[in-house]
């Protein structure tokens, strides 16, 4: 997912009666579907667990207008143009939507860019593969973008708050960007040979990558159970996988478009399909900074932030300048 | 989509002359009206140099959908908020004054609208 292999205190779950009475009612708060807000009493394994969290998705949306920025100034017609800047900004508000979620934990928006740049902390895994052509365009808001809305519309419920309403605005408008992708895709595989083609290409290189997405099998984690108990997170990642499985291949079979998966067979009596695992290996390759793209993403993030220093410093010192005018004058 | 109630945060004022400048710019609350007649509503926070910047970055962040027709911003560091710790002798005298609510009365139904 945008968050991938968040650890909590790996403790596994209290129960009620081994709480004190502060984390007891904490927990007892969260059972019965109540939320958590930004002053009220927290234990820090779900503060520091938060604000990993939230931390990295947000650091996901970021880096994730990369891949698709890419594209922009080679945008097949203007109106392709016009909508990929407003899908690309869209990600730089949910990346702001989160960001300050995080702050009400206590930790500082320039802590958290410092821990993305220094690699402290990570970002989703699919943002280290390339966008090589226009149809990956499709491919991304189709498959990725409908990837992170199975997780994220579950997360309108969780517990924190603040984490929940930037899941509900963050969810509004990512509709849209998954919409827009199967647009894209719509129109390639209604193309020319050569547009189809290059739509199954896309489709093959991102498949994989996409169900990665949602981590590793975790039924067996402690550190899920412990995210699950809090309502920080809401469904296991094989039961997320699945029900994007579910819903996607039918999607390909209308676009006339074979997912790269032999085993892919649907299951009367478990009512899903049957799918390969993706390369783990890879995944946790890919998760050390070891991706296709990992240092181009890395050096991107870091060229804007010190190219931006005089920006930040510049309007500053200018604030600065125009209140100490102010106080003069009255 | 932060609340008022922001955590420690040291890093928002700008330095005296002489001190190293803080880098980080100010947080600020985002209130928006709607299109109908609604009063101004909490959407969000976001950083920005000064109110004048927090306006437009407000407009980028909070209404790229028509969310809204006026926006207030404000330095959170200038809000006072309650604390969950009040929340008893705060809220709880309320609870006993049930006859605050309509519901309370029993008007006959012959009585009408009422």
């Amino acid at each position: 997912m945008y968050a991938q292999m968040i650890k909590s205190t790996g403790k596994g779950v209290k129960s009620l009666d081994e709480m004190d009475p502060e984390e007891r009612a904490f927990q007892e708060r969260i059972n019965a579907g109540g939320k958590i807000e930004p002053k009220d009493w927290m234990p820090e394994g779900y503060r520091k667990t938060l604000i990993r969290q939230i931390g990295q998705h947000a650091h996901s949306e970021i880096v994730g207008q990369l891949p698709e920025g890419n594209w922009i100034t080679r945008a097949p017609t203007l109106e392709r143009k016009a909508i990929l800047l407003a899908k690309v900004q869209d990600e730089a508000g949910h990346g702001l939507y989160l960001y300050c979620a995080a702050e009400t934990l206590g930790v500082s928006r320039d802590q958290l860019t410092r821990d993305l740049l220094t690699g402290r902390m990570k970002y989703s895994s699919i943002f280290n593969y390339p966008t090589l052509t226009w149809a990956d365009m499709g491919a991304v808001g189709w498959l990725v973008d409908g990837a992170a809305i199975m997780n994220q519309v579950p997360l309108q419920r969780t517990s924190y708050g603040p984490y929940a309403r930037a899941m509900v605005r963050i969810c509004k408008e990512e509709s849209f960007h998954q919409r827009q992708g199967f647009d894209i895709m719509m129109k390639m595989v209604n193309g020319t040979e050569a547009q189809r083609r290059m739509a199954q290409d896309a489709l093959n290189r991102f498949w994989y990558p996409s169900l990665m997405m949602f981590g590793p099998s975790d039924a067996e984690s402690v550190h899920s159970a412990q995210s699950m108990a809090w309502k920080i997170k809401m469904n296991t990642n094989d039961e997320l996988r699945q029900k994007f499985v579910d819903q996607t291949v039918p999607q390909a079979e209308y676009l006339g478009l074979t997912v790269p998966d032999e085993h892919l067979k649907w299951n009367e009596t478990r009512g899903h399909y049957d799918f390969s695992e993706p390369d783990w290996d890879e995944f946790f390759d890919v998760l050390q900074g070891n991706g296709p793209c990992s240092t181009d993403r890395m050096e991107a993030r870091n060229m804007a932030w010190d190219e931006g220093r005089w920006v930040r410093e510049g309007l500053l010192a200018h604030a600065e300048k125009k209140r100490a005018r102010k106080m003069a004058a009255e | 989509m932060s609340s008022p109630e922001s955590g420690s945060y040291d890093a928002t004022e700008a330095a005296p002359h002489g001190k190293p400048r803080a880098t980080e710019w100010p947080l600020w609350e985002v209130f928006i009206r709607g299109q109908h007649g609604l009063s101004h509503r909490h959407v969000g926070s976001l950083h920005a140099a000064d109110a004048e910047s927090a306006i437009k970055n407000a407009r980028d962040v909070y209404t790229r959908r028509n969310e809204g027709l006026s926006i207030w911003v404000v330095e959170a560091s200038a809000i006072a908020a309650s604390s969950p710790e009040e929340k008893g002798p705060l809220y709880e005298p309320s609870n006993d004054k049930v006859y605050r609510h309509p519901t309370f009365f029993d008007i006959p139904d012959e009585v009408g609208a009422m």
